[in-house]
């Protein structure tokens, strides 16, 4: 049996395969990355108390191509989404499973490196990865790696946003600025590098709902743009809620950079994707309380009241444009393609 | 960003649609088409139409190089990559567009075609150098401003000598489009269709120039304002153009002029008079038939042309029967008219040609102005 070689080493099928390359696998990367007493304990399940209340359970699956891109990679992705998931229920994100699916012959390497990533990731966000499961599929039948985490969360009393609790004249506020993933992602796909210094914005969000949390329990909604940006939440929430919402497209704050690129490419930074950036739909009353502890956190300095809950029967989201004019702010159709002119 | 934002200036708009507002006179009312989606898509994008008097109202032509393409066409292209098993490039608003039998690149993609998304024909000639061994073919779409790098690619791989890479040329010409517009019975016969000018096209003209459009704006008595694709440029133009109507003047004026000179990019014009010559007619999805529209690749370089090179047949498939596409395209109606809109023909299951592109004056205008529709104002 060879020793592991981290730096020249590949993933092979024996990694998978029950064996003791296996055990080798998951002792040198995956339980020195992750550490905490929980994994250690090497059963294949986590056995632990919870506290009385509501708990929170969500579930996603990552298959990003570039595994590495400006500002994040895969394994930090993986943590910070679920975090995330937990968080925009309110919830105090507890442990998390991860479920690796490799594919042979990818660099152990970047395996490592993806994997301690995630470890920091988790740990920053003060969370355990305290299960989880790994599969090796033939060369050709994956993209390098696919992670699917799963976490549980405690909802502290009192807080309970939820999509559907959306009313005419919540005012609508957005943690920062938009598009920052999605171009950073973007920038880095083959045949289509651009120089770019824009920066990933992923992050675990549950710090900064906490802090939102202390000023006004009460937020109606909470959500994360992830794909299909800002339109496809916010046109989400009008569904769920039956309302229409009115935006002021020069409240929306988007870098400059991103700006640029998405002119470049045909894009609106509206449909691009973020990984660490909520909506907030609260009363008015609570307006401006959440608004400056969002701002007072690190990850909410550039937040804004962006619009209003408005009462529409069609469950329209409307866009006040700098211009002087009004438009729609619809679902995408399909994937985001790039115009040609 | 710089030297762009200039051209979206809030305070500028309102000092402009002002201006509009007391030129534009109460009792007449005034029908200008953009031609390019460009423009159509700037429209909707900043909400234009909010501010224009009542009395001025836009018409969204067929300037949309993804919707006017022919629904045979891109069955065709689907038989390259399906039945030819070449590698098929294209650019990423064609790819979702369903041919004849409901089959788009996309689905033909998850069925197992080799089709690839590209950013320029240059990308698909890289791909070809890369593979020697792989029949590469780049899907040529777009009017005169996509030509000229179709063009060059096609130079390229001639002095590559690159033996695996062609080109399915589906280049259409724009003034012939303004001409078969102007030319329908409906536009001609005075009173029935009012078409009272022309937006011109940006980046087409900073190919192409000016002087084209000079014969329109003489034979059919319609003023014809070429602008950028900005908004504050929109705004202009129309101002532009309600001036002239009223004065009774039909004169090409150049609003891009920052971009645009009257005879164009002569370099592009040789390149493209080199490589390809006209097609005595060529199919236009909503318009039909339309005589000289069309580009096909020389004989001299034949080698480089998919369609002789793979012995293409050509396909037809005729347009739905409810579609009031060719209607809107030429002003006759607005697409809340058709019965189709927005029920059976969204962007996600499109029917008719203006659906499939967001630029196409459907898919504008379900994706920017139906909460317009809704609420009763005119798009």
């Amino acid at each position: 049996m060879k020793p592991l070689d981290r730096t020249r080493g590949v993933v092979e099928m024996a990694h998978g395969g029950g064996g003791r390359a296996m055990a080798r696998l998951i002792e040198s990367i995956f339980l020195t990355s992750f550490a905490n007493p929980l994994l250690n304990q090497r059963n294949d399940q986590a056995c632990f108390a919870v506290e009385k209340g509501r708990l929170a359970m969500t579930t996603d699956s990552y298959v990003i191509q570039p595994l590495f891109f400006p500002g994040g990679d895969i394994g930090a992705l993986s943590v910070h989404g679920t975090v995330n998931d937990l968080a925009m229920a309110g919830a105090v994100p507890l442990h998390l499973s991860a479920g690796f699916i490799l594919e042979e012959g990818l660099p152990l390497a970047d395996l490592a490196r993806l994997v301690d990533s995630m470890g920091q990731a988790a740990r920053a966000a003060g969370v355990a990865i305290v299960t989880g499961d790994t599969k090796v599929v033939e060369k050709g039948k994956g993209d390098g790696v696919f992670i699917t985490t799963t976490g549980i969360g405690i909802i502290p009393d009192g807080v309970a946003p939820s999509g559907e609790r959306a009313r005419p004249g919540d005012a609508i506020l957005l943690s920062g600025t938009l598009g920052d993933h999605g171009v950073a992602v973007m920038s880095r796909r083959e045949n289509l590098s651009f120089e770019t210094a824009i920066l990933s914005d992923c992050a675990s969000l549950h710090g900064l709902v906490a802090a939102m949390v202390a000023v006004a329990p009460d937020l109606h909604v909470l959500r994360d743009p992830t794909r299909g940006g800002l339109a496809a939440t916010l046109n989400e929430i009008a569904q769920q809620s039956g309302v229409g919402m009115e935006l002021v497209e020069t409240a929306i704050p988007v870098k400059a950079q991103v700006r640029a690129a998405c002119e470049l490419l045909g894009l609106d930074p509206l449909n691009v994707a973020n990984e660490g950036k909520l909506v907030a739909i609260v009363a008015p009353k609570d307006a401006e309380r959440v608004l400056a502890a969002m701002q007072a956190h690190p990850l909410g300095r550039d937040a804004a009241r962006i619009g209003t809950v408005i009462e529409d029967a069609d469950r329209f989201v409307v866009l006040k444009t700098g211009f002087g004019g009004t438009r729609m702010v619809d679902w995408l159709a399909g994937e985001q393609l790039p115009r040609i002119c | 960003m710089k030297y762009v934002d200039e051209f979206r200036d809030g305070a500028l708009a309102q000092g402009l649609a002002g201006a509009i507002a007391r030129a534009a006179r109460p009792q007449r009312r005034y029908h200008f088409m953009e031609f390019c989606g460009g423009h159509t898509h700037a429209i909707f994008r900043y909400g234009l139409a909010d501010l224009l008097p009542e009395g001025v109202r836009m018409i969204h032509g067929p300037g949309c190089p993804v919707c006017v393409l022919p629904m045979g066409r891109i069955d065709m292209a689907i038989q390259l990559a399906v039945q030819h098993g070449v590698t098929l490039c294209t650019y990423g608003d064609m790819l979702r567009v369903p041919g004849g039998k409901g089959v788009s690149l996309l689905t033909a993609k998850a069925q197992g075609a080799d089709i690839r998304m590209v950013y320029s024909p240059a990308d698909a000639v890289a791909l070809a150098q890369a593979h020697p061994d792989r029949p590469v073919v780049f899907f040529a779409i777009g009017f005169e401003t996509t030509t000229p790098p179709t063009a060059l690619a096609i130079k390229q791989a001639a002095a590559l000598g690159l033996a695996n890479f062609s080109v399915f040329c589906n280049h259409v010409l724009t003034p012939s489009a303004i001409q078969n517009i102007l030319e329908s019975p409906e536009v001609r016969e005075l009173g029935t269709v009012p078409l009272d000018g022309f937006i011109g096209p940006a980046h087409v003209s900073t190919v192409i120039g000016s002087r084209p459009y000079e014969f329109f704006a003489e034979e059919y008595r319609r003023p014809v304002v070429i602008a950028g694709f900005e908004p504050l440029d929109v705004m202009q133009a129309i101002l532009m153009l309600v001036r002239q109507v009223n004065e009774d003047r039909f004169e090409v004026e150049n609003e891009f002029a920052r971009a645009v000179s009257r005879d164009g990019n002569a370099k592009a014009k040789a390149l493209v008079a080199e490589l390809f010559e006209l097609r005595r007619s060529f199919e236009w999805r909503g318009l039909g038939r339309v005589p000289y529209s069309a580009l096909a690749i020389k004989a001299a370089y034949g080698a480089f042309d998919a369609e002789r090179r793979f012995a293409l047949e050509p396909v037809s498939v005729p347009d739905h029967k409810a579609c009031a596409c060719g209607a809107i395209l030429r002003g006759l109606k607005t697409p809340a008219d058709c019965a189709l809109f927005g029920t059976a023909c969204t962007p996600e299951t499109p029917i008719g040609s203006c659906m499939v592109s967001a630029e196409g004056a459907c898919a504008a205008w379900y994706s920017y102005g139906r909460a317009r529709g809704a609420r009763g104002k005119p798009s």
